[in-house]
């Protein structure tokens, strides 16, 4: 009754070769590894450069807190794809070259550190006011305070968003590969223009993909409770 | 500008106060808390301070603790001014380093304990000791131990403040602050967060301190029998003003000022 439905030109044509995927897994996983390792290190530059930020913004000095809060408003309202190009290709033009692998992690650290310092700026306001008061009671120094009393309390709050931007660092890698990073979106294309078939590797990109975020909202609540139990909190 | 010259550069001689305030005065923008504010704490003194709410008798605390800056005057602490310092002859404000250096003279107690909710009971009382002061672990953990055994927390030193009742809580407070070995100590309503079934176990360790040791106190508090009990002078604020002090007998039993008998009466009523 519904034959009419079933025209076989209104299907796509999945022409999937078994053979032709085997051979192409090696350089996917290792393109895997290069965005992984891309990804790891710029989200440990965002790491460390947004707790910076995030402290900076707190200073006394109102200057450098004005400049840095525009700063961090300027990056966070500019693509991430422009910086990866201005850096890399106006950078020469200033006398940095750098490797597209260091521009583009370098890149994607900076970036992301803008919105860690977020991050980590509600965690630090989460702290109550009487931890610090009691601090000064102990007569530790600010340093000291932030380094042995509100950073700890600030960090398990902060790493539920922590969490979320690394799982963005991970998705936004592919950016990099428009100054030729190796990362997963570059194989595929190289591997699709290399044999004109693409179903396989960009399919296998999404897998790939996928098998690696999802289980880090898992993972990200078990590491919460697990540094909150830690802190005895 | 104040004229500073009319404040001592220091204080000196038999019987300097432990604490001296001279002339304080502390705003929140136009509202006045403390105006011209006069108070001296001899050596080894226990002060309390009552009166009704928002007369500014934490304000007195956390001004001697530097967590809030006065407006004029000046406090001395054992006959060094804490809030200024001698620049040349001339008293100017204190800078950060001052406050520092001066501050470790000065020991509180908060009304809502403030321990560090990350450390054991023992780590809050070492954290000091060896960050701030210098001591190595051992000595530290050796100081911290003997105090926890003087507060009757010594069962629990392994505990986080989260599995510690407020009671429990403020006694392992108090042992952290005690372990800084302050000249002074501050108690800021101590006892009001707490149950009452509770407050008794932190009252017996303030009455052993007077007892026991030579400290200068300050304690805010609203529990007048326990104020009469161990206070050598109690200070009736009003409005941002002392309106009446006197020994705790003659403050209690005879008071002179309408204002202190109607505040006493009233907190009588309400017991
Ligand atoms: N940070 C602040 N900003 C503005 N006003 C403040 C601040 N801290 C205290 N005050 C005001 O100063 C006055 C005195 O406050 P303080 O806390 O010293 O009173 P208190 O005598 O301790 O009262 P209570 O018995 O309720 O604790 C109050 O009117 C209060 O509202
Ligand atoms: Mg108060």
């Amino acid at each position: 009754m519904f034959d009419w439905l079933f025209k076989d030109e209104w299907f796509p044509k999945f022409d999937w070769n078994w053979g032709y995927t085997w051979e192409i897994i090696p350089r996917l996983l290792e393109a895997t590894l290069n965005t992984i390792i891309a990804a790891g290190a710029g989200y440990a530059i965002a790491l460390v450069f947004g707790l910076f930020l995030a402290l900076a913004q707190r200073s006394k000095s109102r200057a450098l807190t004005f400049i840095v809060r525009e700063l961090v408003e300027f990056v966070r309202s500019t693509p991430l794809l422009l910086q990866i190009f201005f850096i890399f290709y106006v950078g020469p033009q200033v006398g940095i070259t750098l490797s597209p692998w260091v521009s583009g992690m370098i890149t994607i650290g900076l970036h992301y550190s803008c919105y860690l310092s977020e991050v980590y700026r509600g965690g630090i306001e989460s702290v109550p006011k009487g931890q610090w008061e009691a601090a000064t009671a102990l007569n530790m120094s600010t340093l000291q305070t932030y380094k042995r009393v509100v950073i700890p309390q600030a960090i398990p709050p902060a790493i539920p968003g922590m969490g979320n931007y690394l799982v963005g660092i991970f998705k936004d890698t592919p950016m990099l590969s428009v100054i030729g990073v190796a990362e997963l979106i570059h194989t595929a294309n190289a591997i699709g223009s290399e044999t004109w078939r693409y179903l396989e590797a960009y399919t296998l990109v999404g897998i790939i993909f996928l098998a690696l975020s999802l289980p880090a909202a898992g993972f990200i609540r078990a590491f919460e409770s697990f540094v909150r139990r830690k802190l005895g909190m | 500008m104040e004229d500073m010259s009319a404040y001592p550069l220091e204080i000196s001689g038999d019987g300097t106060p432990m604490v001296s305030f001279q002339k304080v005065r502390k705003a929140y923008g136009p509202l006045v808390v403390l105006d011209n504010l006069d108070l001296e704490v001899a050596t080894g003194e226990m002060v309390s301070i009552i009166g009704p709410s928002g007369s500014g008798k934490t304000t007195v605390l956390r001004m001697l603790m530097t967590l809030e800056q006065i407006n004029a005057g000046v406090i001395y602490v054992d006959g060094r001014p804490l809030t200024h310092m001698d620049k040349a002859g001339v008293l100017v404000e204190a800078t950060p380093k001052h406050l520092r250096a001066r501050r470790s003279d000065i020991g509180m107690c908060f009304q809502h304990f403030n321990l560090f909710p990350h450390m054991t009971a023992i780590q809050n009382c070492m954290e000091g000791p060896v960050h701030v002061l210098g001591l190595t672990k051992a000595e530290a953990r050796d100081r911290s131990e003997e105090l926890l055994e003087l507060v009757g927390m010594i069962e629990k030193k392994d505990q986080h403040p989260s599995r510690l009742s407020g009671g429990q809580q403020q006694r392992v407070a108090i042992a952290r602050a005690l372990a800084m070995r302050p000249k002074v100590m501050l108690f800021d309503e101590v006892t009001s967060a707490l149950d009452p079934e509770v407050i008794g176990e932190v009252t017996n360790v303030i009455r052993k301190l007077v007892s026991e040791h030579n400290l200068t106190m300050l304690m805010v508090t609203h529990q007048m029998g326990f104020a009469r009990d161990i206070s050598d002078r109690v200070c009736f604020f009003y409005d941002g003003k002392i309106e009446e002090q006197g020994r705790p007998a003659d403050l209690f039993g005879n008071p002179k000022r309408e204002r202190t008998q109607q505040f006493l009466s009233a907190v009588k009523e309400a017991v």
